[in-house]
Protein backbone atom coordinates (compact mmCIF):
# COMPACT_ATOMS: atom_id res chain seq x y z
CA UNK A 1 0.00 0.00 0.00
CA UNK A 2 2.60 2.11 1.04
CA UNK A 3 4.84 1.98 -2.11
CA UNK A 4 1.49 2.19 -4.16
CA UNK A 5 0.98 5.87 -2.13
CA UNK A 6 4.59 6.63 -3.33
CA UNK A 7 4.54 5.66 -6.45
CA UNK A 8 1.12 7.94 -6.46
CA UNK A 9 2.72 10.93 -5.37
CA UNK A 10 5.62 10.52 -7.58
CA UNK A 11 3.83 10.55 -10.24
CA UNK A 12 1.65 13.81 -8.75
CA UNK A 13 5.27 15.92 -8.41
CA UNK A 14 6.17 14.35 -12.18
CA UNK A 15 2.93 16.02 -12.74
CA UNK A 16 4.00 18.97 -10.93
CA UNK A 17 7.60 19.59 -12.42
CA UNK A 18 5.94 19.26 -16.02
CA UNK A 19 2.92 21.54 -15.74
CA UNK A 20 4.83 24.52 -17.34
CA UNK A 21 5.11 21.96 -20.38
CA UNK A 22 1.50 21.36 -20.56
CA UNK A 23 0.53 25.27 -20.71
CA UNK A 24 3.49 25.84 -23.34
CA UNK A 25 2.12 23.13 -25.14
CA UNK A 26 -1.14 24.15 -25.26
CA UNK A 27 -0.87 28.10 -26.14
CA UNK A 28 1.43 27.02 -28.95
CA UNK A 29 -1.31 24.44 -30.50
CA UNK A 30 -3.84 27.15 -30.10
CA UNK A 31 -1.18 29.91 -31.33
CA UNK A 32 -0.27 27.56 -34.54
CA UNK A 33 -3.70 27.53 -35.54
CA UNK A 34 -4.98 31.01 -35.67
CA UNK A 35 -1.51 32.55 -36.39
CA UNK A 36 -1.10 33.24 -40.21
CA UNK A 37 -5.10 34.36 -39.96
CA UNK A 38 -6.41 37.47 -40.69
CA UNK A 39 -9.25 36.93 -38.22
CA UNK A 40 -7.07 35.43 -35.58
CA UNK A 41 -9.47 34.03 -32.80
CA UNK A 42 -12.44 35.47 -34.39
CA UNK A 43 -12.75 32.09 -36.18
CA UNK A 44 -13.25 30.39 -33.22
CA UNK A 45 -16.79 32.17 -32.53
CA UNK A 46 -17.16 32.65 -36.62
CA UNK A 47 -16.35 29.37 -37.28
CA UNK A 48 -19.68 27.54 -35.13
CA UNK A 49 -21.95 30.13 -35.97
CA UNK A 50 -21.70 29.72 -39.67
CA UNK A 51 -21.86 25.84 -39.34
CA UNK A 52 -24.97 26.47 -37.40
CA UNK A 53 -26.72 28.82 -39.52
CA UNK A 54 -26.47 26.49 -42.30
CA UNK A 55 -28.04 23.72 -40.15
CA UNK A 56 -30.61 25.45 -39.14
CA UNK A 57 -31.16 26.74 -42.15
CA UNK A 58 -31.38 23.37 -43.48
CA UNK A 59 -33.27 21.37 -40.64
CA UNK A 60 -35.54 24.34 -39.11
CA UNK A 61 -38.35 23.67 -41.43
CA UNK A 62 -38.28 19.92 -40.55
CA UNK A 63 -37.83 20.55 -37.07
CA UNK A 64 -39.73 23.87 -36.35
CA UNK A 65 -42.91 22.70 -35.29
CA UNK A 66 -41.67 19.93 -32.66
CA UNK A 67 -38.25 21.90 -30.91
CA UNK A 68 -38.88 25.29 -29.20
CA UNK A 69 -35.59 27.89 -30.48
CA UNK A 70 -34.26 25.26 -32.94
CA UNK A 71 -30.92 27.61 -33.24
CA UNK A 72 -30.14 27.11 -29.55
CA UNK A 73 -31.24 23.67 -29.36
CA UNK A 74 -28.75 22.81 -31.91
CA UNK A 75 -25.57 24.66 -31.29
CA UNK A 76 -25.63 23.70 -27.91
CA UNK A 77 -25.25 19.60 -29.29
CA UNK A 78 -23.22 21.19 -31.81
CA UNK A 79 -20.63 22.85 -29.29
CA UNK A 80 -20.28 20.00 -27.10
CA UNK A 81 -19.82 17.51 -29.61
CA UNK A 82 -17.48 18.84 -31.63
CA UNK A 83 -15.53 19.32 -28.84
CA UNK A 84 -15.46 15.66 -27.97
CA UNK A 85 -14.95 14.90 -32.13
CA UNK A 86 -12.21 17.45 -32.22
CA UNK A 87 -10.12 16.91 -29.70
CA UNK A 88 -10.23 13.38 -29.27
CA UNK A 89 -9.28 13.02 -32.64
CA UNK A 90 -6.32 14.78 -32.61
CA UNK A 91 -5.18 13.19 -29.78
CA UNK A 92 -5.16 9.88 -31.40
CA UNK A 93 -1.71 11.26 -33.34
CA UNK A 94 -0.56 12.69 -29.48
CA UNK A 95 1.78 9.89 -29.30
CA UNK A 96 2.62 9.23 -32.70
CA UNK A 97 3.28 12.89 -33.37
CA UNK A 98 5.38 13.59 -30.69
CA UNK A 99 7.64 10.42 -31.63
CA UNK A 100 10.98 12.71 -32.80
CA UNK A 101 10.75 14.29 -29.21
CA UNK A 102 10.09 11.00 -27.14
CA UNK A 103 13.13 9.34 -29.04
CA UNK A 104 15.33 12.18 -27.90
CA UNK A 105 14.32 12.99 -24.59
CA UNK A 106 12.62 11.92 -21.22
CA UNK A 107 8.98 13.73 -21.14
CA UNK A 108 6.18 12.03 -19.16
CA UNK A 109 4.60 10.91 -22.18
CA UNK A 110 0.56 11.36 -21.41
CA UNK A 111 1.35 15.06 -21.23
CA UNK A 112 1.12 15.55 -25.26
CA UNK A 113 -2.51 14.11 -24.93
CA UNK A 114 -3.49 15.99 -22.52
CA UNK A 115 -2.16 19.19 -24.25
CA UNK A 116 -4.67 18.30 -27.33
CA UNK A 117 -7.80 17.44 -25.14
CA UNK A 118 -7.56 20.87 -22.88
CA UNK A 119 -6.29 23.03 -26.30
CA UNK A 120 -9.93 21.59 -27.79
CA UNK A 121 -11.47 23.04 -24.47
CA UNK A 122 -9.76 26.21 -24.66
CA UNK A 123 -11.42 26.51 -28.33
CA UNK A 124 -14.63 25.06 -26.82
CA UNK A 125 -14.38 27.97 -23.95
CA UNK A 126 -13.67 30.47 -27.20
CA UNK A 127 -16.68 29.30 -28.79
CA UNK A 128 -18.99 30.37 -25.97
CA UNK A 129 -18.83 33.72 -27.23
CA UNK A 130 -21.17 32.69 -30.09
CA UNK A 131 -23.11 31.01 -28.01
CA UNK A 132 -23.67 33.79 -26.16
CA UNK A 133 -24.56 35.71 -29.52
CA UNK A 134 -26.73 32.94 -30.46
CA UNK A 135 -28.93 33.48 -26.96
CA UNK A 136 -28.95 37.22 -27.83
CA UNK A 137 -30.12 37.22 -31.25
CA UNK A 138 -32.78 34.67 -30.66
CA UNK A 139 -33.51 36.36 -27.13
CA UNK A 140 -33.19 32.92 -25.82
CA UNK A 141 -33.88 33.46 -21.53
CA UNK A 142 -31.08 33.56 -19.90
CA UNK A 143 -31.67 32.12 -16.20
CA UNK A 144 -28.96 31.28 -13.68
CA UNK A 145 -29.30 27.75 -14.21
CA UNK A 146 -26.82 28.49 -17.47
CA UNK A 147 -24.15 29.75 -15.03
CA UNK A 148 -23.50 25.47 -14.18
CA UNK A 149 -22.33 24.59 -17.19
CA UNK A 150 -18.71 24.26 -16.29
CA UNK A 151 -20.01 21.18 -13.68
CA UNK A 152 -20.77 19.73 -17.51
CA UNK A 153 -17.67 20.39 -19.42
CA UNK A 154 -15.46 18.62 -16.24
CA UNK A 155 -17.49 15.47 -16.70
CA UNK A 156 -17.21 15.72 -20.49
CA UNK A 157 -12.98 16.64 -20.18
CA UNK A 158 -12.46 14.11 -18.05
CA UNK A 159 -14.31 11.57 -20.11
CA UNK A 160 -12.41 13.17 -23.37
CA UNK A 161 -8.87 12.46 -21.84
CA UNK A 162 -10.15 8.69 -20.84
CA UNK A 163 -10.95 8.23 -24.44
CA UNK A 164 -8.22 10.54 -26.08
CA UNK A 165 -5.31 8.38 -23.58
CA UNK A 166 -6.73 4.79 -24.72
CA UNK A 167 -6.84 5.98 -28.60
CA UNK A 168 -3.09 7.69 -28.49
CA UNK A 169 -1.55 4.93 -26.95
CA UNK A 170 -3.73 2.07 -29.25
CA UNK A 171 -2.74 4.10 -32.19
CA UNK A 172 1.16 3.79 -31.18
CA UNK A 173 0.41 -0.16 -31.99
CA UNK A 174 -1.90 -0.05 -34.49
CA UNK A 175 -2.25 2.84 -37.30
CA UNK A 176 -5.70 2.41 -38.75
CA UNK A 177 -6.91 3.36 -35.14
CA UNK A 178 -7.71 7.14 -36.60
CA UNK A 179 -9.25 5.64 -39.56
CA UNK A 180 -11.79 3.41 -37.93
CA UNK A 181 -12.42 6.27 -34.97
CA UNK A 182 -13.17 8.23 -38.01
CA UNK A 183 -16.19 6.15 -39.11
CA UNK A 184 -17.15 5.57 -35.31
CA UNK A 185 -17.59 9.07 -34.51
CA UNK A 186 -19.40 9.56 -37.73
CA UNK A 187 -22.02 6.92 -37.08
CA UNK A 188 -21.90 8.63 -32.97
CA UNK A 189 -22.76 12.01 -34.60
CA UNK A 190 -26.02 10.54 -35.66
CA UNK A 191 -26.85 8.50 -32.75
CA UNK A 192 -26.99 11.74 -30.56
CA UNK A 193 -29.38 14.01 -31.15
CA UNK A 194 -27.87 17.18 -32.15
CA UNK A 195 -29.83 18.39 -34.78
CA UNK A 196 -33.05 16.04 -33.67
CA UNK A 197 -35.35 15.54 -30.58
CA UNK A 198 -34.51 11.74 -29.47
CA UNK A 199 -38.59 11.47 -29.07
CA UNK A 200 -38.26 10.86 -32.72
CA UNK A 201 -35.91 8.28 -32.53
CA UNK A 202 -37.61 4.39 -32.93
CA UNK A 203 -38.09 3.43 -29.05
CA UNK A 204 -35.04 0.06 -29.47
CA UNK A 205 -32.88 3.18 -30.32
CA UNK A 206 -33.83 5.73 -27.91
CA UNK A 207 -33.66 3.12 -25.04
CA UNK A 208 -29.76 2.36 -26.28
CA UNK A 209 -29.17 5.55 -26.76
CA UNK A 210 -30.27 6.92 -23.33
CA UNK A 211 -28.15 4.08 -21.71
CA UNK A 212 -25.23 3.89 -23.57
CA UNK A 213 -24.36 7.62 -25.80
CA UNK A 214 -22.32 9.16 -22.82
CA UNK A 215 -22.65 12.12 -25.35
CA UNK A 216 -26.60 11.85 -24.61
CA UNK A 217 -25.80 11.84 -21.24
CA UNK A 218 -23.64 15.64 -21.39
CA UNK A 219 -25.35 17.29 -24.01
CA UNK A 220 -28.80 16.44 -22.40
CA UNK A 221 -27.41 17.95 -19.20
CA UNK A 222 -25.72 21.15 -21.19
CA UNK A 223 -29.39 21.72 -22.74
CA UNK A 224 -31.48 21.40 -19.68
CA UNK A 225 -29.04 24.32 -18.27
CA UNK A 226 -28.58 26.75 -21.01
CA UNK A 227 -31.75 25.88 -23.70
CA UNK A 228 -34.41 24.77 -20.96
CA UNK A 229 -33.36 26.88 -18.07
CA UNK A 230 -33.89 23.55 -15.55
CA UNK A 231 -31.56 21.77 -13.14
CA UNK A 232 -30.69 18.41 -15.10
CA UNK A 233 -32.02 14.96 -13.73
CA UNK A 234 -30.02 13.37 -11.51
CA UNK A 235 -29.90 9.94 -13.36
CA UNK A 236 -28.36 11.73 -16.22
CA UNK A 237 -25.96 13.93 -14.25
CA UNK A 238 -24.70 10.20 -12.35
CA UNK A 239 -24.88 8.88 -15.79
CA UNK A 240 -22.38 11.76 -17.48
CA UNK A 241 -19.90 11.18 -13.87
CA UNK A 242 -20.22 7.70 -13.82
CA UNK A 243 -18.80 7.40 -17.26
CA UNK A 244 -16.44 10.05 -17.14
CA UNK A 245 -14.94 8.35 -14.37
CA UNK A 246 -15.04 5.05 -16.34
CA UNK A 247 -13.51 6.20 -19.05
CA UNK A 248 -10.73 7.87 -17.54
CA UNK A 249 -9.92 4.60 -15.45
CA UNK A 250 -9.83 2.30 -18.93
CA UNK A 251 -7.43 5.23 -20.61
CA UNK A 252 -5.19 5.52 -17.52
CA UNK A 253 -4.92 2.03 -17.35
CA UNK A 254 -4.17 1.64 -20.81
CA UNK A 255 -1.84 4.09 -21.25
CA UNK A 256 -0.16 2.88 -18.46
CA UNK A 257 0.20 -0.55 -18.95
CA UNK A 258 1.89 0.17 -23.00
CA UNK A 259 3.96 3.47 -22.41
CA UNK A 260 7.32 2.02 -22.07
CA UNK A 261 6.44 0.00 -25.34
CA UNK A 262 6.11 3.01 -27.22
CA UNK A 263 9.52 4.03 -27.93
CA UNK A 264 9.69 0.40 -29.72
CA UNK A 265 6.95 1.32 -32.37
CA UNK A 266 7.48 5.07 -32.96
CA UNK B 1 28.28 7.21 1.74
CA UNK B 2 31.34 6.54 -0.09
CA UNK B 3 34.05 9.33 -0.42
CA UNK B 4 32.12 9.73 -3.83
CA UNK B 5 28.51 10.51 -4.61
CA UNK B 6 26.94 7.55 -7.07
CA UNK B 7 25.27 9.43 -9.47
CA UNK B 8 24.67 6.54 -12.22
CA UNK B 9 24.01 2.84 -10.95
CA UNK B 10 23.43 0.61 -14.54
CA UNK B 11 23.36 -3.03 -12.87
CA UNK B 12 23.27 -6.24 -14.86
CA UNK B 13 21.37 -4.02 -17.60
CA UNK B 14 20.22 -5.85 -20.90
CA UNK B 15 17.41 -4.03 -22.71
CA UNK B 16 15.63 -6.08 -25.51
CA UNK B 17 14.05 -4.85 -28.93
CA UNK B 18 11.18 -6.86 -30.43
CA UNK B 19 11.99 -7.02 -33.72
CA UNK B 20 8.17 -8.37 -35.91
CA UNK B 21 9.91 -10.16 -38.46
CA UNK B 22 7.50 -8.21 -40.62
CA UNK B 23 6.32 -5.14 -39.26
CA UNK B 24 2.88 -5.44 -38.36
CA UNK B 25 1.13 -2.02 -37.43
CA UNK B 26 -2.19 -1.88 -38.06
CA UNK B 27 -5.42 -3.61 -36.55
CA UNK B 28 -6.66 -5.92 -40.15
CA UNK B 29 -3.20 -7.02 -40.44
CA UNK B 30 -2.34 -8.42 -36.82
CA UNK B 31 -5.96 -10.29 -36.83
CA UNK B 32 -5.00 -11.80 -40.43
CA UNK B 33 -2.14 -12.97 -39.21
CA UNK B 34 -3.48 -13.94 -35.49
CA UNK B 35 -6.05 -16.01 -37.07
CA UNK B 36 -3.19 -17.42 -39.49
CA UNK B 37 -0.96 -18.32 -36.53
CA UNK B 38 1.68 -16.07 -38.03
CA UNK B 39 2.13 -13.26 -35.51
CA UNK B 40 6.13 -14.09 -34.61
CA UNK B 41 8.56 -11.95 -33.02
CA UNK B 42 12.36 -12.15 -33.28
CA UNK B 43 14.19 -10.81 -29.85
CA UNK B 44 16.93 -8.58 -30.43
CA UNK B 45 19.90 -7.68 -27.28
CA UNK B 46 20.65 -4.21 -27.65
CA UNK B 47 22.25 -4.15 -24.76
CA UNK B 48 23.46 -7.41 -22.70
CA UNK B 49 24.22 -7.43 -18.68
CA UNK B 50 26.39 -4.02 -18.53
CA UNK B 51 27.10 -3.23 -15.43
CA UNK B 52 28.59 0.72 -15.24
CA UNK B 53 28.49 2.56 -11.70
CA UNK B 54 29.36 6.54 -12.57
CA UNK B 55 30.60 8.43 -9.35
CA UNK B 56 30.06 12.57 -9.14
CA UNK B 57 32.48 14.44 -11.27
CA UNK B 58 33.89 11.35 -13.58
CA UNK B 59 33.11 11.91 -17.03
CA UNK B 60 33.20 8.82 -18.88
CA UNK B 61 33.67 8.19 -22.69
CA UNK B 62 31.52 5.34 -24.26
CA UNK B 63 33.05 3.52 -27.59
CA UNK B 64 32.42 0.51 -29.85
CA UNK B 65 31.85 0.50 -33.29
CA UNK B 66 28.43 1.39 -34.74
CA UNK B 67 25.21 -0.35 -33.87
CA UNK B 68 26.67 -1.44 -30.84
CA UNK B 69 24.77 -0.39 -28.25
CA UNK B 70 26.11 3.22 -26.92
CA UNK B 71 23.13 5.08 -27.51
CA UNK B 72 20.66 2.64 -26.23
CA UNK B 73 22.95 2.91 -23.04
CA UNK B 74 22.32 6.30 -23.02
CA UNK B 75 18.62 6.52 -23.73
CA UNK B 76 17.90 4.26 -20.91
CA UNK B 77 20.30 6.26 -18.61
CA UNK B 78 18.32 9.17 -19.67
CA UNK B 79 15.07 7.35 -18.94
CA UNK B 80 13.56 7.10 -22.54
CA UNK B 81 13.67 3.58 -22.76
CA UNK B 82 12.87 0.87 -19.66
CA UNK B 83 15.71 -1.78 -19.03
CA UNK B 84 14.07 -5.32 -20.10
CA UNK B 85 16.28 -6.67 -17.20
CA UNK B 86 18.65 -5.41 -14.26
CA UNK B 87 17.98 -1.37 -13.32
CA UNK B 88 19.38 1.36 -13.68
CA UNK B 89 19.48 3.92 -10.75
CA UNK B 90 20.38 7.72 -11.31
CA UNK B 91 21.02 10.29 -8.79
CA UNK B 92 20.52 14.16 -10.09
CA UNK B 93 19.30 16.12 -13.02
CA UNK B 94 20.28 14.77 -16.56
CA UNK B 95 20.21 16.53 -19.57
CA UNK B 96 20.07 14.26 -22.31
CA UNK B 97 22.08 15.57 -25.26
CA UNK B 98 21.04 12.62 -27.76
CA UNK B 99 20.29 15.23 -30.71
CA UNK B 100 20.73 19.06 -30.27
CA UNK B 101 16.49 20.42 -30.66
CA UNK B 102 14.93 17.46 -30.28
CA UNK B 103 11.93 19.27 -29.20
CA UNK B 104 12.43 22.27 -31.36
CA UNK B 105 9.02 23.28 -33.06
CA UNK B 106 10.07 24.75 -36.95
CA UNK B 107 7.17 26.87 -36.98
CA UNK B 108 7.62 28.79 -34.11
CA UNK B 109 10.51 31.49 -33.11
CA UNK B 110 13.67 30.74 -31.53
CA UNK B 111 12.64 32.71 -28.69
CA UNK B 112 8.82 30.83 -28.06
CA UNK B 113 11.36 27.38 -28.46
CA UNK B 114 13.89 28.17 -25.99
CA UNK B 115 11.16 28.23 -23.15
CA UNK B 116 9.76 25.20 -24.91
CA UNK B 117 12.50 23.14 -24.95
CA UNK B 118 13.45 23.72 -21.43
CA UNK B 119 10.17 22.98 -20.52
CA UNK B 120 10.66 20.10 -22.32
CA UNK B 121 13.96 19.57 -20.31
CA UNK B 122 11.97 20.00 -16.80
CA UNK B 123 12.00 23.95 -16.34
CA UNK B 124 9.51 26.08 -15.24
CA UNK B 125 9.15 29.16 -17.47
CA UNK B 126 10.32 31.79 -14.47
CA UNK B 127 13.65 29.43 -14.54
CA UNK B 128 13.87 30.01 -18.87
CA UNK B 129 12.97 33.60 -18.14
CA UNK B 130 16.18 33.88 -16.36
CA UNK B 131 18.75 32.29 -18.16
CA UNK B 132 17.33 33.54 -21.84
CA UNK B 133 19.72 36.15 -22.18
CA UNK B 134 22.44 33.69 -21.14
CA UNK B 135 21.23 31.32 -23.99
CA UNK B 136 20.85 33.33 -26.59
CA UNK B 137 24.27 34.98 -25.56
CA UNK B 138 25.98 31.79 -25.88
CA UNK B 139 24.11 30.72 -29.31
CA UNK B 140 24.79 34.02 -30.82
CA UNK B 141 21.30 34.36 -32.27
CA UNK B 142 20.55 37.90 -31.59
CA UNK B 143 19.40 38.76 -34.93
CA UNK B 144 17.52 36.13 -35.18
CA UNK B 145 15.37 35.48 -32.44
CA UNK B 146 11.97 36.61 -33.60
CA UNK B 147 12.44 34.51 -36.86
CA UNK B 148 10.58 31.13 -37.09
CA UNK B 149 12.73 28.34 -36.50
CA UNK B 150 12.43 26.51 -40.17
CA UNK B 151 14.84 29.75 -41.35
CA UNK B 152 17.28 28.31 -39.45
CA UNK B 153 20.21 26.00 -40.72
CA UNK B 154 21.69 22.87 -38.86
CA UNK B 155 24.27 24.91 -37.54
CA UNK B 156 21.99 27.19 -35.88
CA UNK B 157 19.95 25.19 -34.29
CA UNK B 158 22.70 22.86 -32.99
CA UNK B 159 23.68 26.23 -30.95
CA UNK B 160 20.74 27.15 -29.89
CA UNK B 161 20.15 23.52 -28.42
CA UNK B 162 23.33 23.18 -26.89
CA UNK B 163 22.91 26.66 -25.27
CA UNK B 164 19.65 25.59 -23.90
CA UNK B 165 20.85 21.94 -22.57
CA UNK B 166 23.65 23.29 -21.08
CA UNK B 167 22.90 26.44 -19.67
CA UNK B 168 20.45 24.75 -17.21
CA UNK B 169 23.50 22.66 -15.06
CA UNK B 170 22.09 19.43 -14.75
CA UNK B 171 24.40 17.34 -12.28
CA UNK B 172 24.87 14.65 -15.44
CA UNK B 173 25.22 15.66 -18.97
CA UNK B 174 24.81 13.08 -21.72
CA UNK B 175 26.40 13.95 -24.64
CA UNK B 176 25.72 11.76 -28.26
CA UNK B 177 27.84 12.48 -30.68
CA UNK B 178 26.30 15.75 -31.68
CA UNK B 179 28.35 18.56 -31.91
CA UNK B 180 29.47 17.32 -35.77
CA UNK B 181 27.64 19.90 -37.40
CA UNK B 182 28.84 23.33 -36.14
CA UNK B 183 31.62 24.99 -37.41
CA UNK B 184 35.44 24.83 -35.57
CA UNK B 185 34.60 28.04 -34.00
CA UNK B 186 31.34 26.80 -32.19
CA UNK B 187 32.65 23.00 -31.19
CA UNK B 188 35.39 24.21 -29.32
CA UNK B 189 32.97 27.01 -27.58
CA UNK B 190 31.37 23.36 -26.64
CA UNK B 191 34.21 21.69 -25.69
CA UNK B 192 35.10 24.78 -23.16
CA UNK B 193 31.55 24.73 -21.90
CA UNK B 194 32.27 20.74 -21.18
CA UNK B 195 35.27 21.58 -19.86
CA UNK B 196 33.72 24.10 -17.48
CA UNK B 197 30.77 21.96 -16.37
CA UNK B 198 33.40 18.95 -15.53
CA UNK B 199 35.47 21.67 -13.54
CA UNK B 200 32.02 22.84 -12.15
CA UNK B 201 31.79 18.80 -10.77
CA UNK B 202 29.40 18.28 -13.35
CA UNK B 203 29.63 14.03 -14.59
CA UNK B 204 29.70 13.77 -17.81
CA UNK B 205 28.56 10.69 -20.20
CA UNK B 206 30.11 10.90 -23.47
CA UNK B 207 29.65 9.18 -26.89
CA UNK B 208 31.93 9.59 -29.94
CA UNK B 209 33.84 8.10 -32.64
CA UNK B 210 36.36 11.03 -32.11
CA UNK B 211 39.31 9.00 -29.81
CA UNK B 212 40.78 12.43 -29.46
CA UNK B 213 37.94 13.92 -28.27
CA UNK B 214 37.20 11.19 -25.60
CA UNK B 215 40.72 11.05 -24.36
CA UNK B 216 40.69 14.95 -23.55
CA UNK B 217 37.49 14.67 -22.19
CA UNK B 218 37.12 11.76 -20.19
CA UNK B 219 38.95 9.96 -17.35
CA UNK B 220 36.73 6.56 -17.87
CA UNK B 221 35.82 4.65 -20.51
CA UNK B 222 33.80 2.26 -21.31
CA UNK B 223 34.02 0.10 -24.91
CA UNK B 224 30.94 -2.15 -25.83
CA UNK B 225 31.14 -4.40 -29.01
CA UNK B 226 27.35 -6.03 -29.80
CA UNK B 227 25.72 -5.01 -26.77
CA UNK B 228 28.41 -6.97 -24.52
CA UNK B 229 31.04 -4.95 -22.29
CA UNK B 230 34.57 -5.17 -23.65
CA UNK B 231 36.72 -3.36 -21.30
CA UNK B 232 36.29 -0.80 -19.01
CA UNK B 233 38.23 1.39 -16.36
CA UNK B 234 40.92 4.61 -17.27
CA UNK B 235 40.44 5.83 -20.41
CA UNK B 236 43.65 5.92 -22.36
CA UNK B 237 44.01 2.13 -21.47
CA UNK B 238 40.91 1.46 -22.89
CA UNK B 239 41.26 3.71 -25.84
CA UNK B 240 44.60 2.37 -26.97
CA UNK B 241 42.96 -1.16 -26.62
CA UNK B 242 39.94 -0.05 -28.91
CA UNK B 243 42.14 1.81 -31.49
CA UNK B 244 44.39 -1.33 -31.33
CA UNK B 245 41.58 -3.87 -32.10
CA UNK B 246 40.23 -1.62 -34.89
CA UNK B 247 43.80 -2.01 -36.74
CA UNK B 248 44.52 -5.15 -36.05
Amino acid sequence: MNIKQNKFAQYLSEFWKYKDLLKLLVSKNIKLKYRRSFLGYLWSILNPLFIMIVMAVVFSTMFRRSIENFPLYLFCGQLLFNFMNRSTTQAISSITGSGALLKKTYVPKYIFTLARITSGLVDLLFSFGALLIVMIATRASFTWHALLFPLVLVQLYFFCVGLGLFLAQANVFFKDIQYIYNAVTTAWMYLTPIFYDIQMLPEKLQWLVKHFNPMYFYVGQFRDLVWANRLPGFGIVAAGCLCAVLALIIGVWSFMRSKDKFILYI
Amino acid sequence: MGEKRLMVDVNDVTIRFNLASQKIDNLKEYFIKLVKRELMFQEFLAVKNINLKVHAGEAWGLIGTNGSGKSTLLKAISGILKPYKGNITVNGSVAPLIELGAGFDKDMTARENIFLNGCVLGHTQQYMKEHFDEIVDFAELHDFIDSPLKNFSSGMRARLGFAIATMVKPDILIVDEILAVGDIKFRQKCMKRMDEMLSNGTTLLYVSHSINEVKRLCDHALWINKGEEVMQGEVNEVCDAYVKEMKG
